[in-house]
């Protein structure tokens, strides 16, 4: 006779109590069920075209983000990767990438490429889906738009247009002799013509004459018959809006020339790059221009050096700017944002919630504190003006150090003295 | 605001930069204009150009239009290998038009990521001692970084066409467009002819791409905005004639300086594709072309 063999105790004891789990796990909603899957975070960015040189070095800082909170733990205690497609530089490749991300990618949230004319055409998408959408220097986006989950990171101030430029006029308007004419050229650009468009307000506002206001075409290979017509204009003042190209060439054939006005500078992009600060030198100084971040005292921010640190020593690797002082920070303040909200409202699903949040508190990043306005730019602008000084060769070290882009506006981050006027100054 | 100050250094700014335009055309004069090959990658090959001078100018310290001189026979070995990749694949089998066309836009963006790969993305610029200065004569100024180029290029476009003008291979290339059975017949390779013009054409952008990134910044994509204005020069001057070339681009230089001093900048593109506009109207062959 065979004998019946009972099962032990705790086999008993050990199958009921998977039966119990299982039947817990079958019952959860699906949202928790998937907390061990990684939180997508979806983009596109300016890798490749015109832009690509800020689009890589902000991806390098997003990446350092991520790895960042990776380490820490993750978002809501879940990983994060990024889902990101390369759009060219060109508008017309934003709206697809951002309904697959949407659509195929199911990315949880959503961040913006770099730059006005890559936002713009995401906003639609955007808005039809009600996410909360933080964005990466686009100048007055949100202005045809007028959406309240739009955040943007570029410290251009409630008014952007304006705010941008306030800081020029304050500084012109408060020297002796006061300034009464004004030159203003701008690349044909979205980005650069919205940014003499507000100098443009502030300079009627001011009550300062226009002498020359003009656009010239990206790829001009010369300037200096513009930079004749500017002087045979006889301006007090010079306010530029251009892309790095423009920059190199206007301040080459300003010195050149010999431009002889009161102040030169205002809104060129790229005179924040390791590239032209370092191959234009000399040829800087004295000019006045916006920019958002330097190695002065009084934006020693926590976490901002730790963070360049770690950029710089992945600049070299993936070919852009070494300095990484201007966008970088941005780049991941913007995420830190994003991540801060997320954790305070405990949900990714409720972008109500998380816009609601971001409105109302205020952010410490590698940037500083941030908070924004009602329309989603900053509360109030930190657009600086730094004057080049003292710059005395093409040596990158020089740049690392206090001293050389004067902060010289706005006054609670003021880091030296305005040396006036321009032709003397440089 | 007019003066004669300004229009005469308008007028002077404008022939430097012409000249300058003049190297970028070059190579493209004798490709398309002589050879009848849409090589739409010109201006890429040209940013390759000042890449590659960025390069030697960083790590050796070499003055840019030398490192661009010693690069031409590097550049001309990689035209003829690019162009004995279109004959075997395109000409040769007659679908040189629309296929040919999409083989140098691919080669344009192949340039464009290899270059993103190998150097990044961010801008490049060159150091040289007359960069930043400028000779005066009376009331004219000449920037180096213009003046330089201008000589260059000048002298490049003499080179090019006394080559052409005055050597049995120069004739060669010339003939070879206008009838290949004939160069056959006197013995001639059209083929190899062919392979040698490409060189030709290619290694003027070596030393173009140095005049390039010795006025200003590079980025691996600036290459574009110059393909609408090199493929104009070369229509403008007449297809195959190198000395069209240089008048057209001078013209236009000259025309987009005046424009840009005495009516305003954003009209320049307008106002020298005016200037095509009228001349193929009244010249349908260009400048110094051949009906």
């Amino acid at each position: 006779m065979v004998p019946i063999r009972t099962k032990p105790l705790r086999v008993w004891v050990f199958a009921g109590v998977f039966a119990i789990l299982f039947a817990a796990v079958a019952t959860l909603p699906s949202t928790a069920r998937a907390d061990s899957h990684p939180i997508k975070i979806g983009f596109s960015m300016t890798l490749t075209g015109g832009l690509a040189a800020n689009g890589k070095a902000a991806l390098v800082a997003m990446e350092i983000w991520r790895d960042d909170i990776n380490k820490k733990g993750g978002l809501l205690g879940r990983q994060v990767e990024f889902v990101y497609y390369d759009d060219s530089t060109n508008p017309a490749n934003v709206p697809g990438i951002y309904t697959k991300l949407l659509n195929v990618d199911k990315v949880d949230l959503v961040v913006s490429s770099y730059g006005t004319n890559l936002i713009a055409p995401a906003m639609p998408i955007i808005m039809k889906k009600k996410m909360v959408f933080m964005t990466l220097f686009g100048l007055a986006v949100n202005d045809r738009f007028n959406y309240d989950r739009y955040f943007q990171i570029m410290p251009s101030g409630p008014v952007p247009k304006e705010d941008w430029s306030r800081g020029f006029f304050e500084l012109a308007l408060a020297q002796s002799p006061k300034p009464t004419s004004i030159a203003l050229l701008a690349t044909d650009s979205e980005f650069a013509k919205n940014a003499v468009a507000g100098a443009r307000t502030n300079a009627e506002r001011a009550g300062l004459k226009i002498v020359y206001d003009e656009t010239f075409k990206p790829g001009t290979a010369d300037f200096s018959p513009i930079v004749r017509a500017i002087q045979a204009s006889g301006p007090d003042l010079v306010y530029v809006g251009c892309y790095p190209p423009g920059a190199a060439g206007i301040v080459r054939a300003a010195n050149e020339l010999g431009l002889d006005v009161k102040m030169f500078g205002g809104g060129m992009v790229g005179l924040q790059y390791a590239a032209l600060l370092t191959k234009l030198g000399p040829q800087l100084n004295g000019m006045v221009n916006y920019d958002f971040w330097a190695p002065e005292p009084t934006l020693n921010f926590p976490g901002i050096e730790e963070f360049l640190k770690k950029y710089q020593a992945k600049a070299g690797e993936a070919g852009v700017d070494p300095l990484g002082h201007y966008l970088p920070p941005y780049a991941y303040a913007y995420l830190e944002i994003l991540a801060q909200a997320v954790e305070a409202v405990g949900s990714l699903d409720d972008h109500g919630k998380l816009a609601e949040y971001i409105h109302k508190t205020t952010f410490n990043t590698v940037v500083g504190p941030v908070s924004f306005a009602d329309n989603g730019e900053w509360a109030k602008s930190r657009v600086l003006m730094v004057q080049f000084q003292n710059i005395e060769d093409g040596n990158i070290e020089q740049f690392h150090k206090p001293g050389k882009r004067v902060v010289l506006y706005p006054g609670d981050v003021k880091s030296g003295e305005f040396k006036y006027p321009y032709t003397s100054a440089r | 605001m007019f003066s004669i100050d300004l229009l005469s250094n308008a007028l002077v700014a404008g022939l430097l930069l012409g000249g300058f335009y003049a190297a970028v055309a070059l190579g493209l004069s004798i490709v398309f204009g002589q050879l009848d090959i849409v090589n739409i990658a010109h201006p890429a090959f040209v940013i390759l150009g000042s890449y590659v001078v960025y390069m030697t100018n960083t790590a050796l310290g070499l003055d840019p239009v030398l490192a661009g001189l010693l690069f031409t026979p590097l550049f001309f070995v990689l035209g003829v290998f690019v162009y004995r990749i279109y004959y075997s694949g395109f000409e040769r089998t007659g679908r040189e038009s629309l296929a040919g066309l999409a083989f140098f836009f691919g080669i344009m963006f192949i340039l464009e990521v290899t270059i993103i790969l190998i150097y990044g993305v961010d801008y490049r610029l060159v150091n040289a001692a007359y960069i930043g200065q400028t000779l005066r004569i009376g009331i004219i100024d000449l920037p180096y970084r213009m003046l330089v180029p201008f000589l260059t290029a000048m002298a490049m476009t003499a080179g090019i066409a006394f080559y052409l003008s005055r050597t049995f291979t120069g004739r060669a290339i010339l003939a070879v467009s206008q009838d290949r059975l004939a160069l056959e017949l006197m013995g001639a390779n059209p083929i190899r002819i062919k392979s040698l013009a490409f060189g030709i054409g290619l290694a003027t952008a070596a030393v173009a791409g140095a005049l390039l990134i010795i006025i200003g910044p590079v980025e691996p994509s600036f290459g574009r905005v110059y393909i609408g204005r090199v493929f104009a020069i070369v229509i403008l001057g007449g297809m195959g004639s190198i000395k069209g070339t240089l008048l057209a681009a001078l013209l236009i230089g000259v025309s987009e300086s005046l424009v840009q001093t005495f009516i305003g900048p954003s009209w320049a593109d307008a106002v020298a594709f005016s200037v095509l506009l009228l001349t193929l109207v009244l010249r349908p062959q260009g400048l110094f072309g051949r009906l």
